[in-house]
């Protein structure tokens, strides 16, 4: 279960960040910014591969002993960070992918959304609580 | 102040008029409340209302204190009776009758007659419940005319003074209004249908709770007694006509009514139970957005694009943030625009919130679009909804589906269209195969048999071309080399339709033990070969998918028992599936075999309903057309051709219509992973193929000597 959700823009400075155990989050904010690193790492090493869905996800970044990070980058350089629990019955990849998808889609609603300026933390009354419950789940579903 | 004398009567009136705009109990009512609202319910000019505040001394004090309250009631009841306002006139107009106050102010009088004591009991409890929205429409239609801004300024304070003011209430008939009024402080008491008063008034209708309640009271009205002593209150005989039901005379039902005509009570009735959601926009208001729609966008049709809409609302002066939190409420289908459905919705929201009332979580039903009553609701909702699909698809597939940039055209429209009815699906949908369409019917042209591998044209666009042209090379070569296993043909080449482009001629060779895998496979039971090729991707766990999965699919398990699977195949928008669906209509066409079918590719977009249609007409099109592609494409058209039929009846069943739309999202999404998981797989056997090739081009030298 995904037990924290960032959302990092193109400067890389974060739009949003959730933690479901609230108490360490400094930890879950600390793995998503040393994750930055290996992000570029990969979108560089990419190159100028084709653009299609597969570019985007960029799978399992880094494990640790506790937790595993996945990436996710999208066209515009904005990227989603998923730090899963290990002892999850090891999420397939497929559903870290539907969850990435999902937190995409979220974020394009944010973005067409006419009151929201690209560059703002994202504040959305439904984030936080539909995502923690979905992320429980394995699924996460963020309906903002 | 000199001290206020109030007769027996006017005592408990008033303070039940206090009560009831002291919802906060602080022994203290700020102008901006319902003291105003009642004020306005007096029908005084608005000078006079100004001249008793002050007269009062609520300007001096800034609120309304109960003395205050008192004195004010009783300058409104010396400006009703047509005396000049003065100060001693408080005390020394004998015989004043009560202040009459539009709405409800009618059935506090005749609560007063019939049984005061129950009904200050019920007073207590004034839960709030407010129809300012409604009424604040109406306020706002009333004293504003066209200017969008002002309108809602004034509205803005207007709303607390009157809520329901139709300047064509006749007095007599006010206790519509008034009504509301009293149904809120009495929290959920029911309402109080007021029979004589303004037909018209019907917008309001009751108040939330008690409109149930008030609604029950009314069955059970009687000519009341309390009429004559009503009457006798307050000098307005056509009152006594009102129907006037006392919260707190839930329990009374049978005292407090007085029903002015068994007709006007009827209507009351009909629009207390037609009304008792907070959220219902009622005509006046809807008229006013409208108009207001209209200064934007001039065609009703159209929409409003974001940016407008942010000046528009911006200039409500609510923060930005509530701002953004109503845009996400009212932006239904998530496009950046508003629809006039979602623009009226989002004025209304705004008007709540300005009025103090909180923004809901989730988008009241009645503000959904397409659910709101109007004339031809049906019509008007499914239209804007279907020229904001076609109209948008350009725009929004690229936001709306990131994770399918390839099917940028196909699948964005899908998931807009998943969001409103199904009758948009048609539209977007087609244009895309359309496309490989063509490509296809070239490639069939040049290529002797079926096209199969099509459907990873629909898959990625960009390499349709590419595809499409080693589609046709392969089938070049597996037509003539295995001539008769269509199926086993039909397999393969899409799983490695990168292949042949490379190197012809190693092409044929290493399709052909693919092939023969490939028709070994095939040739197994043919709903089930697909997940034994070897080469395409792991359909375990689609059929676990399947299993979550398939809500509506359940329903047409009936239907399509043997196909489940390849319905889940066919729901899968990979290429492999799109082989697999042809190859089981291959299959159906050689073996006759009827129910195969199933799963036509769009499966998971449509309600139960819909596989079986596009079952039917799938096998219509298998029959006839050995074009797979067009068939699919056939198929993708009969099943959009078949969803509109469907929302018809959605009007009936939103709930269902809702569920289905998850359903769709659900299964957009497993679609959409399988088509990601397929494109893995692919790029594996493309790698895998390009080493086979070197192998051979290193065995090949040997061979020749």
């Amino acid at each position: 279960m995904a037990v924290c959700v960032a959302v990092i823009a193109k400067e890389n400075y974060p739009l949003y960040i959730r933690s479901v155990p609230t108490e360490s989050e400094l930890q879950f904010h600390y793995m998503v910014h040393t994750s930055l690193d290996v992000v570029d790492e990969k979108v560089s090493a990419m190159g100028k591969a084709l653009v299609d869905q597969r570019e985007l996800y960029l799978g399992l970044l880094y494990p640790t002993e506790d937790y595993k990070v996945y990436g996710y980058v999208t066209n515009s350089k904005v990227k989603f960070v998923m730090v899963v629990d290990s002892s999850n019955a090891a999420l397939r990849d497929n559903e870290i992918r539907s969850m990435f998808r999902k937190l995409h889609n979220s974020y394009t609603d944010v973005m067409c959304n006419p009151f929201y300026t690209p560059g703002d933390r994202i504040q959305s009354r439904c984030a936080c609580a539909c995502r923690g419950g979905p992320a429980g789940r394995g699924s996460c579903s963020e309906s903002k | 102040m000199e001290g206020l004398t109030l007769s027996d009567a006017e005592q408990k009136y008033y303070s039940d008029l206090f009560s009831y705009c002291d919802i906060e109990s602080t022994k203290k009512v700020a102008a901006n409340g319902r003291v105003l609202e009642l004020f306005r319910a007096a029908q005084l000019p608005n000078d006079v209302v100004l001249q008793i505040m002050e007269l009062c001394g609520a300007t001096r004090l800034g609120y309304f204190g109960r003395s205050q309250f008192y004195i004010a009631l009783k300058l409104v009841a010396v400006a009703q009776s047509g005396f000049p306002l003065r100060v001693e006139s408080i005390n020394t107009v004998k015989d004043l009758p009560l202040p009459r106050f539009v709405a409800s102010k009618n059935e506090q009088e005749s609560r007063h007659a019939a049984s005061y004591s129950s009904d200050s009991e019920n007073q207590g409890s004034y839960s709030g419940v407010i129809p300012p929205p409604p009424g604040r429409g109406q306020v706002k239609k009333g004293s504003i005319s066209h200017d969008p801004v002002q309108p809602r300024a004034s509205a803005d304070q207007q709303e607390p003074a009157s809520p329901v003011v139709s300047p064509q209430q006749s007095p007599p008939t006010s206790p519509h209004t008034w009504r509301k009024h009293n149904r809120h402080p009495s929290g959920g008491n029911s309402e109080r249908p007021l029979a004589g008063a303004g037909p018209f008034w019907s917008p309001f209708g009751e108040t939330q709770s008690g409109s149930s309640t008030g609604d029950a009271v009314w069955s059970g009205h009687s000519p009341p007694p309390p009429q004559e002593n009503w009457v006798s209150f307050a000098d307005t005989p056509p009152t006594s006509t009102l129907l006037t039901m006392h919260p707190a005379s839930v329990q009374d039902q049978t005292t407090v009514r007085t029903v002015a005509s068994a007709t006007t009570a009827n209507e009351i009735r009909r629009q207390s139970s037609s009304y008792d959601d907070p959220w219902k926009i009622t005509d006046e208001q809807r008229q006013y957005y409208i108009n207001q729609f209209k200064t934007i966008q001039p065609d009703l049709n159209g929409f409003i694009p974001g940016s407008a809409a942010k000046e528009f609302f911006t200039k409500s002066k609510l923060p930005i943030l509530e701002l953004s939190h109503i845009w996400e409420l009212s932006d239904f289908d998530k496009d950046g625009a508003l629809t006039l459905d979602e623009f009226c919705a989002a004025f209304h929201l705004v008007v709540a919130r300005k009025n103090g009332y909180d923004l809901p979580e989730k988008l009241p039903e009645s503000l959904m679009p397409k659910l709101i009553d109007l004339e031809d609701s049906a019509d008007v909702g499914d239209q804007p909804g279907e020229v904001g699909y076609s109209g948008s698809p350009a725009e929004a597939p690229p936001s709306k589906s990131p994770s399918m940039p390839s099917l940028n055209q196909t699948w964005p429209e899908l998931n807009q269209s998943s969001e409103d009815t199904a009758i948009v699906h048609p539209v977007p949908i087609r244009m895309t195969p359309s496309k490989i369409h063509m490509q296809e019917m070239e490639l069939k042209r040049t290529s002797s048999d079926h096209t199969n591998p099509t459907s990873p044209l629909l898959v990625k666009t960009s390499d349709l071309s590419e595809e499409n042209k080693i589609n046709s090379s392969v089938k070049f070569a597996s037509g003539n080399t295995v001539g008769q296993q269509q199926a086993g043909v039909v397999a393969q080449p899409p799983a490695v339709p990168p292949r042949p482009q490379p190197s012809q001629a190693p092409g044929p060779v290493v399709h052909r033990p693919v092939d023969a895998d490939g028709l070994i496979t095939h040739t197994s039971t043919s709903p089930q070969q697909i997940p034994e090729q070897p080469n395409f991707a792991d359909f375990s766990q689609f059929e676990v998918f399947a299993a979550s999965n398939v809500n509506e699919e359940q329903d047409d398990e009936a239907e399509k028992h043997p196909e489940v699977l390849s319905v889940e195949k066919a729901s899968d928008p990979a290429s492999s599936l799109r082989v697999a669906k042809t190859d089981s209509k291959i299959e159906e066409k050689t073996a006759a075999s009827a129910p195969a079918n199933v799963s036509k590719g769009t499966t998971p977009l449509a309600p139960p309903p819909k596989p079986v249609r596009r079952r039917l007409k799938s096998e219509d099109e298998l029959r006839p057309e050995i074009d797979e592609h067009t068939q699919k494409t056939g198929v993708l058209a009969a099943v959009l051709a078949s969803q509109p039929s469907i929302p018809r009846s959605v009007g009936k069943d939103k709930k269902a219509i809702q569920a289905s739309i998850r359903r769709n999202k659900e299964t957009n999404t497993v679609l959409a992973r399988l088509n990601s998981e397929l494109q893995q797989q692919l790029k594996d056997v493309l790698e895998e193929r390009i080493s086979l090739e070197v192998q051979l081009e290193q065995l090949r030298p040997f061979s020749h000597l």
